[in-house]
């Protein structure tokens, strides 16, 4: 069964004021979605990465150019990533369409990992 | 392959089950009260700050990692530990820093070995200390309520805004005022000493009784937050009458009181999730062992020889949580309730509802007699129920043309949805009446 990498991209926001109960709300639906993957047997794993958005690693003439990351001028981040089975893009696209992060992220970019 | 997929997946199964109801709500409540305890009052800001980041820090992590086997203890070790990052970091603490930390590691069991239950056992203290913080006497009867709220029950500036219909702002400037307060009174953070604790307890007990009913009166099938509202009042109340200290009868009859309240939330609302007044509640979906425990309680509450008006309240709840139907109620009892009340607690709402009494012992048109000597109250000037009652009385006299009147009075004067949606039924239920 191909694989597929889902990277998780959003915004960092400023989550002081979100009260314990919509926090715990979140939790549960992303709960809820990695669960349906898991009775699927799509689910593969799973890792949050930091916020501050890393380093961006270029060759500068003949020396390395390490910068702070995101890479472009949108704050926009890798959250994280997940690792699913499907058969095809279309069923790594579909079992993505009731992911909560178009909800509470900004988008899912979904990669299939080359088994050649 | 199949296989090694479902091991991998382990730690995400359950993971919702894990989520209990309103853990993250109860969890701070929680972590915020031990923090304060360390911190002191004048630093509960700080405090909310370090379990509002362990709690950001959970949201980060666990849509990724799965939630963890106790999601408890996960976030009092977290809270914890950064905790001892601020007492490091600031200067503030610096004269204080090490005693600070010791306190941390006296009292507390290291992170590692935190006991989910063990912790919140011993949290139970720190959470009646901070009761008596929130509800002190010098903070107006509002702030006491949304600090109480905010800081003990965990609930979101947004939430008790909706639940008192006012703003974000209007809550935010209340709970700021409130601390500010609390901070220039340098209020200690503990138990009152004995001479003072029972003004101060009358003032917690108020604070409670004033968030019961700001859930239960208001409360619509819509807006489920308002149960909680409730719920969490109970379950404060409860925290005090368990402790061999606080528990005076005055605590009893209130915790009563709650919970013969608290018992009717299954039947006060339909499917549609419309209010059912008392008389129309199927009372087989009463929680008849929470009505066994508010006997008991009510029971506790005879030690003493001070009647107090939760005395008298938790009294009429009884008669109705005892009685087989709404016409079969000892009204008589409750009429007699209801005039040692207004004698103790003088108010147009405690003499509305007499009149309803009044209404099932001698009939409607003393009703309605009992409602002259109310009717010009200012209290009651916008008060819905007070039209709606006496639309009521009209209805069972017959005089649908009078009752209609009344109820498209009451009509103007209600904001609660489902309220409205009740009148507006009576209403036409006089047009068919009067055919």
């Amino acid at each position: 069964m191909p694989q597929f990498l889902l990277l998780l991209h959003e915004f960092p926001q400023d989550m002081s004021g979100v009260s314990p109960e919509d926090i715990q709300a979140i939790i549960a639906e992303y709960s809820a979605w990695s669960e349906r993957l898991a009775k699927a047997g799509k689910f593969q794993g799973g890792q949050k990465l930091t916020d501050e958005g890393g380093r961006s690693i270029t060759t500068n003439g003949g020396g390395l150019s390490v910068t702070d990351g995101p890479y472009n001028e949108t704050k926009e981040v890798i959250g994280g990533y997940f690792m699913i089975e499907a058969a095809d893009y279309d069923e790594a696209v579909a079992l993505c369409e009731d992911s909560p992060h178009l909800k509470f992220g900004s988008r899912i970019e979904v990669r299939q990992v080359d088994a050649m | 392959m199949q296989k090694r997929a479902n091991e991998i997946s382990a730690p995400a199964q359950n993971s919702v089950d894990r989520l209990v109801d309103h853990l993250f709500r109860r969890e701070s409540g929680r972590l915020v009260a031990t923090l304060t305890r360390i911190f002191g009052p004048s630093n509960l800001a700080l405090a909310e700050e370090v379990v509002q980041e362990a709690l950001i820090q959970a949201l980060n992590l666990w849509p990724f990692q799965g939630v963890p086997d106790r999601p408890a203890a996960w976030l009092a070790t977290v809270a914890q530990r950064k905790a001892l990052d601020v007492v490091r970091r600031e200067s503030r603490f610096h004269a204080l820093g090490p005693e600070i930390e010791r306190a941390f590691w006296q009292t507390r069991a290291p992170p590692e070995a935190v006991d989910a239950v063990a912790f919140r056992d011993e949290l139970g203290d720190d959470q009646l200390e901070m009761m008596f913080t929130c509800c002190h006497p010098a903070l107006g009867a509002d702030a006491r309520v949304a600090l109480t709220l905010k800081t003990l029950g965990g609930f979101g500036v947004s939430e008790i805004a909706r639940a008192f219909l006012v703003t974000e702002t209007t809550i935010n400037q209340r709970i700021v005022r409130a601390k500010r307060r609390l901070r220039e009174m340098r209020v200690d953070f503990g138990v009152p000493q004995p001479d003072e604790l029972a003004h101060r307890l009358r003032s917690v007990l108020e604070c409670l009784y004033l968030m019961f009913n700001e859930g239960y009166l208001a409360g619509s099938g819509g807006d489920l937050i308002r149960e909680d509202i409730c719920r969490e009042s109970l379950r404060l109340v409860l925290l005090l009458a368990d402790h061999p200290k606080m528990s005076a009868p005055e605590v009893h009859a209130l915790s009563a009181l709650m919970m013969f309240q608290a018992a009717h939330f299954p039947a006060r609302t339909d499917g549609n999730g419309d209010l059912r007044p008392l008389a129309d509640q199927d009372r087989t979906l009463w929680d008849h062992d929470l009505i066994a425990r508010a006997f008991r309680a009510l029971g506790s509450a005879q030690d003493g020889d001070h009647l107090s008006p939760y005395h008298l309240e938790a009294g009429i709840a009884a008669c109705h949580a005892a009685a087989p139907s709404y016409e079969a109620t000892d009204w008589i009892a409750i009429r007699r309730f209801y005039e040692q009340l207004l004698l103790v607690k003088p108010s147009p709402i405690v003499g509305l509802n007499r009149a309803v009494a009044i209404a099932m012992t001698d009939g409607p048109r003393a009703g309605l007699v009992a409602l002259d000597a109310i009717r010009d109250a200012s209290e009651l000037k916008n008060y819905a129920l007070l039209p709606a009652t006496r639309g009521e009385f009209y209805y069972r006299l017959g005089e649908y043309d009078r009752a209609a009147q009344e109820f498209k009075a009451a009509l103007n004067l209600s904001a609660v949805e489902p309220e409205r949606r009740y009148i507006a039924a009576k209403i036409s239920a006089c047009g068919i009446g009067a055919i």
